[in-house]
């Protein structure tokens, strides 16, 4: 818009005067305003193509609906049945972990949990961080630590020796 | 509408005509958002103190100081009745028309905030820029689009496909939805609120065409999966558009075309 731009490039030689100058701006020399964050401009990317928003959007919900149920049994059985936490010790995981179905319900949790709160602080890292940069290296951050995280785990679950002294 | 009738008989009748012109006008406080770039950078509060009547609106009031008290002061209004869109501003901090709110029914006992709407900048006053706006408008393509010859005739639809997308017609483009959206707020490249309403009043049509090219559009990084579902712009919207829902329409429909 016109107005904008003049704004803008009668902002660059503005006053640079001291503050206590009564007439700092004036409507040759109007102060500058404030772009919105993000503003759409010439070097804005162009629209991207694909599914990949619609996917993780979809995952979050599926992904959801299973968590509630690995996560409150995983729930159930660590802190309420049979006893309570006191139960929980490198016995008790080691027998769990004997049965195949305990591994892939903990492997299932640990990739879906991970994937899930990873992808919502995408989201979050998306919609608050302000400067390309910063976002760039958060996200980088947080897939580093997500992919650490996963792989650890599920090296762990599969590897895992019951006789470890 | 029958409670509004019965206040003002009750105020009409107890004195002559010539006596009752200044009773019912109360004491209003106006706290406004100032800003003149050719004045200073920072934006500031000015309270305006007004006799009025309650039952006048929020835009009466700015009128009356405008024209009574500071002509300095700016704000968009066109047809001052609910339909141009003008005036959507965020009065005692939640979006509404000037034109549509009456004074008593926000509190007039307190200072009446009136600041302009949010996530657009700010011109002078309540006056923003409202090009981002209506550049994400014109990206949905708000318009018929069909192939093949002309009819000869006017394209007939039925009263059910009609109904389909009658809630989003209403929309008069007055930004409150967009500019109440904390996802806009924070990243000007999403298309908001109000470019999907627009979308969905087409993609939604019978006689429309290119439904299918428009939710490729919003099927964009910045397109309706940004969407949070706080439920402002449902809130805010002065038609009372079910905004949310439908841009739920819009997500269940690029879902369902796809698999």
């Amino acid at each position: 818009m016109s107005t904008t731009e003049t704004t803008e490039s009668k902002t660059t030689d503005g006053p640079d005067g001291p503050a206590d100058s009564v007439a700092l701006y004036d409507v040759d020399h109007p102060a500058p305003v404030i772009e919105p964050p993000r503003k759409r401009t010439a070097k804005t990317p162009k629209a991207s193509r694909g599914n990949f928003e619609m996917q993780t959007w979809l995952f979050m919900r599926l992904s959801g609906i299973v968590l509630v149920v690995l996560v409150l049994g995983h729930l159930l059985i660590q802190l309420v049945l049979d006893g309570g936490v006191s139960k929980v010790g490198f016995a008790f995981v080691a027998g769990r972990w004997a049965s195949p179905f305990w591994q892939v319900w903990d492997l299932l949790m640990l990739w879906l949990a991970m994937l899930h709160g990873a992808n919502g602080l995408r989201t979050v890292i998306n919609d608050y961080a302000e400067r390309d940069n910063t976002r760039f290296w958060l996200k980088m951050l947080l897939y580093a630590a997500t992919v650490f995280t996963v792989l650890l785990g599920t090296l762990v679950i599969f590897t895992f020796d019951p006789n470890i002294r | 509408m029958g409670t509004a009738t019965l206040e003002k008989n009750e105020a009409g009748s107890p004195s002559d005509a010539g006596s009752q012109g200044a009773s019912h006008l109360i004491t209003v406080t106006l706290r406004i958002r100032r800003f003149n770039p050719e004045v200073s950078a920072e934006p500031e509060w000015q309270d305006f103190t007004l006799e009025i009547d309650p039952k006048e609106r929020v835009l009466d009031a700015l009128h009356q100081i405008k024209w009574e008290m500071d002509g300095t002061l700016t704000f968009r209004r066109s047809c001052a009745h609910g339909i141009c869109g003008s005036d959507a501003m965020r009065i005692n901090g939640r979006n509404r028309l000037a034109c549509k709110t009456l004074i008593k029914d926000i509190g007039p006992e307190k200072p009446i905030t009136v600041e302009p709407i949010k996530g657009l900048t700010v011109l002078k006053d309540l006056v923003v820029d409202m090009e981002p706006f209506f550049q994400a408008y014109r990206d949905v393509m708000p318009f018929l689009v069909t192939k093949g010859n002309e009819p000869t005739r006017e394209r007939y639809q039925s009263p059910g496909d009609r109904e389909r997308f009658d809630d989003t017609t209403k929309c008069i483009l007055c930004a409150a939805c967009t500019s109440s959206c904390p996802v806009f707020w924070n990243d000007g490249q999403y298309f908001g609120p109000a470019a999907i309403v627009n979308a969905h009043r087409f993609i939604f049509d019978s006689r429309d065409e290119a439904g299918e090219q428009r939710l490729e559009i919003l099927n964009d990084r910045d397109g309706v999966w940004r969407c949070r579902t706080t439920f402002n712009c449902t809130d805010a919207c002065p038609r009372g558009i079910e905004v949310t829902k439908a841009i739920q329409e819009v997500k269940r429909a690029l879902i369902t075309r796809r698999f």
